[in-house]
């Protein structure tokens, strides 16, 4: 279409060679064959990358979900090893200018006095003590998942220095670490726990919508049981009786039953409420009509309608597993040392004194908010794609 | 109605004695009772205990019975509003809880008031003012009440107190007043420091109110109705009052059910941290020492005021929505 000719002239001579196709301009783009033929898991997927904030969400928590793969890694000390001469020690900032020379990332040793009137301990960071920290290094050994013994860390205080990014607590532990081998436990009981409501919640649900009647009565009225206590007491009575000589790994899966167990219940009344209606619709009457199995319906068409729905609030149920966890912890009655949970951390800011002198204990909070803000965020834009027509 | 009401009620009975056979399970859970652990303690001080004295206090207490014998005998003494005996504190568990219950109550009280009082206008206003800068600003607000554990709130608002207005605010009341008996200033006293449990313990539910009347408010101003309520030109403010507010109140009823549970775990945990004198604290100490009587009782009545305050909800609802009043049935 470039060039015309003047006007007046003839246009140019044009054949079109193809075979003639009478249907030619009924086909579709291709643009949007494919959005007519994309299963519902891609039309998700297209819908969730739209949904900045979710999609954002969902990045955060995959990458946090990979690096507790590799917590010992991240973590530049182990997990118990205690720095007797570094008791409550604040944060170290990392700085890169040293009097305006270029070092790359390093941190100021720190000098220990003792306040004799008040008997606090301060810490100052000495200027004449530059300590580089380097990177990808050998440092405290450790077992990778309690398997491969190893001793390569992400970052390392220099050789004689100190790195304590987040400080130390009572014990002169680095927090950072602690938090890096927490994140681990924390991530996993949510998952493991919702793994649990999930299989709880469809089964049971499942029963109910499918079957109705009286089974769908005792359901009901069971949810409606559980539902009537409130959920941290009842939390609090059941980990109090978990006996007192368990390891804190079997107190760690008794918690997460615990959690899930009681939890279900949500999930449950959302997977007989969609059965219910999905069963009326017309798919299902076909299905019916042409001979299909109960156990076909369900696993072949009804499920798989609903699947999309289900993940997105099993999303949105995780973080009251995270903040139950952190609440029953704090409390004294979830996990136990040394078994290392966010909420475990939290419980060494259990006063306003520490608030107010060590405030840096205070900071285990922030992945709680962050991870659980991710799981919201992520759980409504889920839900929103889950739905892909709308 | 008055079938509708009979029936609810009906319905209650046999969710309160399921409620109580898992009470009564729970506090049953730990291994030993009462008495075993304080005979260990005994003997680890080196004094024997009293062997004449403890098989007096088993017999008294039925602890020397079948489980279900004793569950029977607990059931028959909640019925004739017998709580029984708290082990800790040698003392009938209803002289025990009697003030911390009534200042439970009154906490659960003031934040279900609260959370009403503030969800409704900002709920409102988001609806009404979708994607604006306010909607976005009280949203990520309201996302960070959800996602912050209310402990923690508690923590940074004793200390911000501290700084700010250099008091203690923790408790209920000025130190002054405890174990007097209720009088007008104590009652002022009570009022002073209830403001910030009532804020930490209200803001989750809170937060979670504004988000689903917003979402249903929303829901309602997109249908056909109120798009021909403001084509025939009614104003603005009726257009919203009138019919889709109304609509959208529903959960605010219904809610009470997710609200009171809710806010009853948001009080047990916050009140450990404020040492507030309400439930919590005393139901952590009892778990901890197997004073079964004392905790079991906190847990069914924790309980019976949810399904009470359930019932209630339900009741104002079919008033409200004559749908529910007609077809009798479940509102979810």
């Amino acid at each position: 279409m470039t060039d015309f000719p003047a006007s007046g002239d003839r246009l140019a001579h044009y054949v079109r060679r193809e075979p003639f196709d009478a249907y030619d301009g009924e086909k579709a783009d291709p643009a949007l064959e494919r959005y007519y033929m994309a299963t519902q898991w891609r039309l998700m997927w297209w819908k969730l990358k739209r949904h900045k904030l979710a999609f954002w969400s969902g990045v955060f928590l995959i990458a946090l979900y990979l690096s507790i793969l590799v917590s010992e890694m991240i973590a530049p000390y182990s997990l118990g090893s205690r720095h007797t001469e570094f008791i409550y020690a604040p944060p170290q900032r990392v700085h890169l200018w040293h009097e305006g020379r270029f070092v790359g990332p390093f941190v100021y040793g720190l000098d220990y006095s003792l306040d004799m009137d008040t008997l606090k301990r301060n810490y100052a960071p000495n200027p004449d003590k530059v300590q580089p920290i380097r990177f990808l290094c050998r440092g405290e050994g450790y077992d990778w998942l309690g398997l491969v013994p190893g001793n390569v860390h992400l970052m390392c205080p220099a050789e004689g220095g100190t790195l304590f990014l987040l400080g130390t607590d009572r014990l002169g532990r680095d927090m950072f670490s602690r938090l890096s081998y927490g994140t681990r436990i924390s991530l996993t009981i949510g998952l493991i726990g919702v793994t649990l409501k999930f299989v709880l919640g469809i089964v049971l649900g499942g029963l109910a919508g499918y079957y109705g009647g009286w089974v769908d009565m005792t359901i009901q009225r069971l949810i409606e049981i559980i539902r009537s206590f409130p959920e941290l007491p009842l939390w609090m009575a059941l980990s109090a009786a978990l006996p007192v000589s368990w390891s804190p790994l079997y107190i760690y899966f008794g918690i997460t039953l615990i959690l899930g167990l009681i939890g279900w219940t949500g999930l449950g009344r959302a997977v007989r409420s969609k059965l219910l209606s999905l069963r009326e619709e017309d798919f299902c009457t076909a299905a019916n009509l042409m001979g299909a199995k109960p156990k076909r319906i369900i696993f072949r068409h009804l499920i798989p309608s609903f699947m999309s729905h289900l993940i997105a609030s099993a999303t949105l149920a995780i973080p009251t597993m995270i903040l139950g966890e952190t609440a029953l912890s704090f409390l004294g009655l979830g996990l136990r040392p040394p078994i290392t949970s966010w909420g475990v951390l939290l419980t060494e800011a259990q006063n306003i004194n520490v608030v107010a002198l060590y405030p840096w204990l205070l900071l285990p909070v922030v992945p709680v908010i962050a991870t659980v803000l991710a799981f919201n965020f992520l759980g409504d834009g889920l839900r929103d794609a889950a739905d892909p027509y709308k | 109605m008055f079938s509708y009401i009979v029936r609810r009620l009906l319905v209650m009975v046999p969710t309160l004695l399921a409620i109580s056979a898992i009470v009564f399970t729970i506090i049953q859970l730990p291994p030993g009772d009462y008495l075993s652990t304080m005979i260990a303690e005994l003997q680890a001080q080196g004094e024997t205990a009293n062997l004449e004295r403890i098989e007096f206090l088993r017999q008294q207490y039925g602890l020397d019975r079948t489980p279900v014998e004793q569950y029977f005998h607990w059931l028959f003494g909640l019925l004739h509003g017998d709580l029984g005996w708290s082990f800790e504190y040698n003392l009938p568990v209803a002289h025990v809880i009697g003030d911390r219950l009534v200042l439970s109550f009154l906490v659960a009280f003031t934040t279900v008031i609260f959370t009403y009082v503030v969800a409704f206008p900002i709920g409102i206003y988001s609806a009404t003012h979708q994607y604006s800068w306010g909607d976005y600003g009280l949203t990520l607000l309201g996302f960070l009440g959800l996602a912050t554990p209310s402990f923690l709130l508690a923590l940074v608002m004793l200390y911000l107190a501290n700084i700010w207005f250099g008091t203690s605010i923790g408790g209920l009341m000025d130190a002054e007043f405890i174990d007097k008996p209720m009088s007008g200033a104590k009652f002022l006293s009570v009022l002073e420091h209830l403001w910030i449990p009532v804020i930490v313990i209200g803001t989750s539910g809170t937060a979670a109110m504004i988000r689903r009347l917003r979402a249903n408010l929303l829901d309602e101003l997109q249908k056909q109705y109120v798009v021909t309520a403001r084509a025939k030109g009614l104003p603005p403010h009726r257009a919203l009052l009138k019919y889709p507010l109304r609509m959208s109140l529903n959960p605010f009823i219904s809610d009470i059910g997710d609200l009171l549970p809710h806010l009853i775990s948001g009080a047990a945990i916050v009140s450990v941290v404020m040492s507030l004198p309400t439930n919590g604290p005393m139901l952590l100490a009892a778990l901890r020492s197997q004073d079964m009587y004392l905790a079991g009782s906190f847990l069914m009545i924790e309980a019976i005021l949810i399904v009470v305050g359930v019932f209630l909800s339900d009741l104002a609802l079919a008033a409200l929505d004559p749908r529910i009043r007609l077809h009798g049935g479940a509102t979810k």
